[in-house]
């Protein structure tokens, strides 16, 4: 297990893509603290900003266990590509945590920011603070979103989650920005609590489940009908009834959207289309 | 033996004592490497750039004390681009496609591409000049607006792309064969690749009309480019070329659908072994994220449909259109695999390597440095079978790679690389090592005589990525994948000299004033645009 402790309070953006189990495996004290990371344009070695204390067990576990102690929520790109182990960070993590990560597990005790799973292949994210804008969405320009994974958020997140999604499920627990799911084309989203809105904008196929308020539902979906219950991973089914539309018409998409009927009396002008 | 080097050339021999010695014993020494087709400037190709942040952030180079930052895999910065020719041992680029409109933007680009010396090739296919000068009969007439075309925009070759479908994709239409009616000029895209290629001859022009082919990118397309290479036939003299067909692989296409596509090179390939008016560029498919950027704006349409990618599409007044799609070339779909196979096939089954040039057409089928990806392919059997092992299985079964035996050497190597590209492009001074030529040398760490290609072509394809020694005008700019020095590469250009020149009369200026949103005085290309100007003169026999 390695512990980081952040020396001081970060000024400028750090690229940290080395914090990952992947890079530290196998390396010790001071092989760690000589990985080289970027403070804002100057290249700076890990050590110099980060006291890294190693605790050695018995038996060396397979993949390492990284523990982040403090603030990072200037530090970008930790557990980029990561393919095991785990990284619990108490406190707030800056942007792209757990970029492109392939599997592993991530808890953040804290916030975290932007791009959080971005373009993720598997392995698991826990958030227990808020998650910013674009949870599990691709680089801008790019197409390529989630392929696989879970993310779980106990509070909100921002704009864009899930966007270009095609595998995986994501768990909000909290209230959900506009967009989430837009171009997705495969894979669940959960969100628990309310949306703002325009939810599933050009989504091809997949699953979007509202379980709060939703102001209301994009034009270019249809009502298909009225569901009991709704699957949501193995073991874990949302009780409804919801209502189902299917979308977006715009792009000739079968995605479906489910929202719940009890929280939403507004959209029972639609049952009349039934 | 020796070569030596004296004020940028080749020269029989210095003093011995002062001059700084290279030792490449035991390593290939050949002249720079030459791209004849590569989109590497121009408003496509930024626009490209606009269009494809994801491109740039995993690929990046960081500044150094020499070089400058730069980003782009598919579609790289204008410096990143020189410095990747420049490692590679490559050291001139020609930019093949330039909307006349445009020319200034390009040039400017041109003049921060370090490295390389350049050219490009203006649009002219679908100007509407052309078109009504070709379809009045005026060949001579238009010769002389072709010629101040190229010398006011800075060109060096006329390049046609899909003659006609631009001018037609104006209203949303495109032709489906080179016998189809350009819609408001009564004009065939036969017509017009006859006209050009007489206007060509007309003007004593160094490189032959530039075709990308109509109907390019469809099943079935094999018959067109045949029917073009054709339809110039008897324009021909002395066995000297005077066509060359880019990107061939996108031209070669049998099959009524994409289900039932097909490679067409055995009719393409035997066509051109019996013949010496035709030259080929490859425009070989490599399995990778990639950005295609044409002025097919029809095709780039189709593409756009295909794919469901985002696009940009553009038509640029009266003389082209534009597209730009990103695509991603995967090993297990069949169409892609098909298309992978027919660039090699063509490459192998051609015989003559000065006949057929190593092209990505980058970055349509594959950026520029996977290069040394397809030199192992053609080289090796063995590299051909374990890429095909991966591919769709329905496309290896369709390949005719399988039943091709053929190894190219080291010498046709430097064929299709250099000397057939200059000689095609009628560049004198370039792709020899001979007395006289540029000092624009290569040298490659790999014995010709120890190594085995066929057996060790990982070795060979390691040693293509980077050179060891690139000497750019005599001086030696790159080596193991380091810049030693940031040089300026000269833009070659023609200045073609008619004896009765276009002069811009009233009218013309009306005309620019209707049609253009520049004005004719605006236009033109000044030579002071230019950082290193190398004009070519050429005296047109009109």
């Amino acid at each position: 297990m390695v512990n980081l402790y952040p020396l001081k309070e970060f000024r400028f953006p750090i690229i940290a893509g080395c914090i990952s189990p992947d890079v530290f495996q196998g390396k010790n004290r001071e092989e760690i603290e000589e990985l080289e990371i970027w403070e804002g344009n100057k290249q700076g070695k890990l050590g110099e900003l980060f006291k890294v204390e190693e605790i050695r067990k018995e038996e060396q576990q397979e993949k390492t266990t990284i523990v982040i102690h403090g603030d990072v929520s200037k530090v970008r790109r930790i557990g980029k590509y990561m393919t095991g182990g785990e990284i619990t960070i108490h406190g707030d993590v800056g942007m792209h945590l757990g970029e492109e990560m392939e599997d592993g597990k991530i808890i953040a005790h804290g916030n975290v920011g932007e791009w959080a799973g971005s373009m993720m292949k598997g392995g698991t994210i826990e958030i227990h603070g808020n998650a910013s804008h674009y949870l599990g969405a691709p680089y801008r320009g790019s197409s390529r979103g989630m392929r696989g994974g879970k993310i779980v958020v106990h509070g909100n997140t921002g704009n864009e989650a899930g966007a270009c999604m095609k595998k995986g499920l994501i768990k909000i627990c909290g209230d959900a920005g506009q967009f989430p799911g837009l171009r997705m084309h495969g894979g669940t989203i959960y969100i628990q609590k309310d949306c703002d809105g325009r939810v599933g904008g050009c989504m091809k196929s997949g699953k979007i489940i509202v379980n709060g308020f939703l102001e209301s539902v994009l034009p270019t979906f249809t009502i298909e009908g009225i569901k009991k219950k709704v699957k949501i991973e193995e073991n874990e089914v949302a009780a409804g009834p919801f209502y189902l539309f299917l979308g977006d018409l715009t792009e000739n998409g079968k995605g479906k959207l489910y929202v719940l009927k009890k929280k939403n009396p507004h959209l029972s002008n639609y049952e009349k289309l039934l | 033996m020796d070569i030596a080097v004296r004020g940028g050339k080749i020269v029989e021999k210095v003093k011995e004592s002062r001059a700084k010695k290279i030792d490449a014993s035991g390593m290939i020494v050949m002249p720079g490497g030459v791209d004849i087709h590569s989109h590497i400037a121009g408003s496509e190709v930024n626009t490209g750039r606009l269009l494809r942040p994801e491109d740039h952030f995993k690929d990046f180079e960081r500044k150094t004390l020499k070089t400058r930052s730069g980003v782009g895999y598919s579609v790289p910065s204008t410096f990143t681009t020189g410095y990747r020719y420049a490692k590679m041992g490559y050291t001139t680029v020609m930019n093949p496609s330039m909307p006349p409109l445009e020319a200034k933007h390009t040039h400017e680009e041109l003049n921060d591409t370090p490295m390389v010396d350049k050219a490009t090739y203006p649009l002219l296919g679908d100007w509407w000049f052309v078109l009504e000068y070709l379809k009045n009969g005026e060949i001579e007439e238009c010769a002389r607006y072709v010629a101040w075309m190229i010398t006011s925009t800075k060109g060096y070759a006329i390049k046609i792309v899909n003659p006609g479908g631009l001018e037609a994709w104006g209203s949303g239409r495109n032709l489906s064969s080179i016998d189809d009616q350009v819609p408001n000029f009564g004009i065939t895209p036969r017509e017009i690749l006859r006209g050009l290629c007489r206007v060509n001859k007309l003007l004593n022009m160094p490189h032959t009309i530039h075709v990308h082919t109509n109907n390019l990118g469809k099943p079935g397309n094999y018959l067109t480019t045949l029917d073009t290479m054709k339809c110039v036939e008897n324009l021909a003299s002395e066995n000297k070329p005077v066509i060359h067909i880019t990107h061939c692989q996108f031209s070669a296409f049998k099959g009524s659908d994409w289900r039932t596509l097909k490679s067409g090179v055995e009719e393409i390939a035997k066509y051109v072994n019996n013949h010496s008016h035709v030259t080929l560029d490859m425009g070989q498919v490599i399995f990778t994220d990639t950005t295609t950027m044409t002025a097919d704006g029809p095709f780039q349409y189709t593409l756009h449909r295909l794919s469901g990618n985002k696009w940009v599409n553009h038509d640029v007044e009266t003389e082209t259109s534009a597209g730009i799609v990103p695509f991603r070339y995967r090993r297990k779909n069949l169409v892609h695999a098909i298309q992978w196979s027919i660039g090699l096939e063509l490459a192998l089954q051609i015989q003559n390597p000065w006949k057929i040039f190593m092209t990505t057409d980058h970055p349509n089928a594959g950026p520029f440095t996977s290069y040394p990806r397809i030199i192992a392919w053609l080289m090796s059997r063995k590299a051909r079978e374990v890429t095909m092992k991966k591919i769709n299985q329905r496309a290896r079964s369709r390949s005719l790679l399988p039943s091709i035996d053929r190894e190219l050497g080291f010498y046709e190597i430097a064929i299709m690389t250099r000397a057939g590209q200059t000689r095609a492009l009628g560049l004198r001074n370039k792709g020899h090592l001979g007395v006289g030529a540029d000092a624009d040398i290569a040298i490659y760490n790999i014995n010709p005589e120890t190594t085995n290609p066929s057996k060790k072509y990982k070795t060979l394809r390691r040693a293509f990525e980077n050179a060891v020694y690139t000497i750019k005008g005599g001086k030696i700019v790159a080596g193991n994948g380091q810049i030693y020095k940031d040089v300026k590469g000269a833009t070659m250009w023609l200045d073609v000299q008619v004896s009765n020149p276009v002069e811009i009369t009233e009218e013309m200026k009306r005309r620019f004033r209707e049609y253009w949103t520049v004005e004719c005085e605006n236009y033109p290309v000044t030579e002071n645009y230019l950082e290193v100007s190398h004009p070519i003169t050429v005296k047109a026999e009109v």
